[in-house]
């Protein structure tokens, strides 16, 4: 399994110059605006979110939400490449590599990915005075583990498929709406009474939820278990789904 | 080396192979020939144990593929019918990586890669991306790759499908190399020609059957005549009535679309009978019997759909 790290790791490194833009200067910018632009206009007129600063919100669900859209792109497109179109993971089962490790290895890159990232953002929101407790570097972790929340089931999911129809939508209807409303950019209070209990079902939430309490030093050990237990049981579950459809698909 | 009986393999209700035997010695290039569809490609694929069987049972190297899949698969090596290089990596780091699959240490990856690009003649070519390189180039690339790991079964679908002739020549030649330093050939092809160069013995395969067996040189004489006579027929000619009229010059007659073989074991004296018949002797020719004769006679079909 950790030959296929390898393998994802020698053509990430050679990828590096173009992912630069989306893992340094993006979330720089991202942070910029909302944190510090969109953040003094809310402390001028609402004051503190949560008891926070605005910035010191939005830092750790926007650390966790870029994570989490990359690992979910990447779980999708590629899996279906390395099936259908470039064919590369029908070498690599014929190979001593059994199918559900070459999926085990699959999804810890992209948790190990989605980690690579969250340092560089935790270091730029750092530079801004958005990480007020040194717990700030458990959002690391914190991301990586919800990336492998949503990684685990989208990988499962797209590697038994025959097109990439559904992608797009998965994106816009399932991602995208996590991404906005999982406690990111506002706390779910802000929601309407009857979908904030939606929330429990968002991965991202749970995510978000642990990464704020790491970077603000804010936290209850019962919620931090019962966040943790969430996202631990989604990767178990779309665990053992993922060996068995990646079985099927590459070993028939 | 490989032991098969009664090997079956179901996809549903259809059935791509059903029930065969055979066996398979170390040191010998052994083929599976036959038209697309056969069941070449499940066969294969059973052996190189990514493919669990339906019925019967298989061994490989002593090995059951149900239990000790992984520990086979190192000490083969598989080019397979479609190319599946890494598209993202060059070919150097194609080979390197391959050999992690199998957990080799990386120095040791890195001698037997510069020695298998070397002996596939893609040595230039190592920091080259995949997609740049020609189909005979992906091909040698792929055979390179699928020796990584000093395998003692080497397992090619259709190798050379799709190649021009020197690309061909190229890649027989490499097989012989193998072959005399001990590597056990298993290969498909629907090529009789090269199912008769390449291979010391062979199964025909149809309709996920086997049809027959033995050395190239064996099917021919159990089952056809020496030589086949050829007529090429006019175009507005009706091959049912040329056959009646042609059937007493040979031994045996089968009409395709536009020839008429004729098989004989002298072909010289045939020939010279029917040109009598009014054929000019531009369209007729005498040559050796081949497997592609084996199998017409067998199945009643061409080995090209």
């Amino acid at each position: 399994m950790f030959r296929v790290v390898e393998r994802e790791t020698r053509v990430y490194l050679a990828l590096w110059r173009g992912i630069a833009f989306t893992t340094f200067v993006q979330p720089a910018l991202y942070l910029g605006a909302m944190g510090v632009g969109l953040g003094g206009l809310v402390k001028a007129h609402t004051g503190s979110v949560d008891g926070l600063t605005y910035l010191d919100f939005v830092a750790p669900g926007l650390l966790v939400a870029t994570a989490v859209q990359l690992a979910a792109s990447e779980s999708m497109w590629p899996v279906l490449g390395g099936v259908k179109w470039m064919r590369q993971f029908h070498g690599v089962v014929a190979t001593p590599i059994r199918p559900g490790e070459l999926y085990a290895g699959f999804v810890l890159f992209t948790a190990i990915r989605a980690m690579f990232g969250s340092v560089a953002f935790l270091l730029i929101a750092a530079l801004l005075g958005a990480v007020p407790s040194a717990w700030g570097l458990l959002a690391i972790p914190a991301a990586g583990l919800c990336s492998a929340a949503f990684g685990a089931p989208l990988a499962a999911y797209s590697i038994g498929l025959d097109s990439d129809v559904a992608f797009p939508m998965i994106m816009r209807l399932a991602i995208l709406p996590l991404f906005l409303f999982s406690g990111t950019f506002f706390p779910i209070s802000q929601l309407p009474h009857g979908l904030r209990g939606l929330a429990v079902f968002s991965p991202l939430w749970h995510g978000v939820e642990l990464a704020r309490a790491a970077t603000t030093g804010h936290f209850g050990a019962a919620a931090v278990v019962a966040h943790l237990a969430v996202l631990v049981a989604v990767v178990g579950v779309s665990g053992a789904i993922g060996v068995r459809t990646f079985t099927k698909r590459l070993s028939s | 080396m490989i032991e098969a009986r009664a090997l079956e393999k179901r996809f549903g209700s259809f059935v791509a192979v059903a029930g065969i035997d055979f066996s398979i010695q170390p040191g010998e290039a052994f083929g599976f020939l036959g038209p697309n569809g056969a069941g070449k490609t499940s066969t294969m694929r059973m052996i190189g144990c990514v493919s669990p069987r339906s019925g019967g049972e298989l061994c490989v190297l002593g090995l059951d593929p149900v239990h000790d899949g992984p520990r086979i698969r190192s000490r083969i090596g598989v080019v397979p019918q479609e190319d599946n290089l890494d598209t993202e990596l060059t070919v150097w780091d194609n080979l390197m990586i391959y050999g992690r699959y199998f957990d080799l240490p990386r120095a040791e990856i890195r001698e037997r890669a510069a020695e298998l690009l070397e002996f596939v003649q893609l040595g230039d070519r190592r920091n080259s991306k995949v997609d740049p390189l020609s189909g005979g180039m992906k091909r040698r690339l792929t055979i390179a790759r699928s020796l990584i790991n000093r395998p003692e079964l080497l397992l090619l679908d259709e190798p050379t499908t799709g190649l021009d002739p020197q690309a061909r020549h190229l890649l027989w030649d490499r097989l012989y190399q193998l072959k005399r330093n001990g590597v056990t050939l298993v290969l498909t092809t629907h090529y009789m020609d090269e199912a008769e160069q390449l291979c010391d013995r062979l199964v025909v395969m149809d309709n996920a059957r086997i049809v027959a067996e033995g050395s190239p040189r064996q099917l021919i004489a159990d089952n056809v005549t020496r030589e086949v006579v050829e007529i090429r027929l006019a175009i507005d000619a009706d091959p049912e009535s040329e056959v009646a009229r042609l059937k007493r010059y040979g031994d045996r007659v089968e009409a395709l679309a536009d020839r008429i073989l004729l098989y004989t074991d002298d072909g010289d004296a045939t020939a010279h009978s029917v040109q009598g018949e009014g054929f000019d002797a531009g369209s007729v020719l005498v040559r050796r019997a081949s497997l592609e004769d084996v199998f017409l006679i067998l199945t009643g079909r061409t080995l090209e759909d």
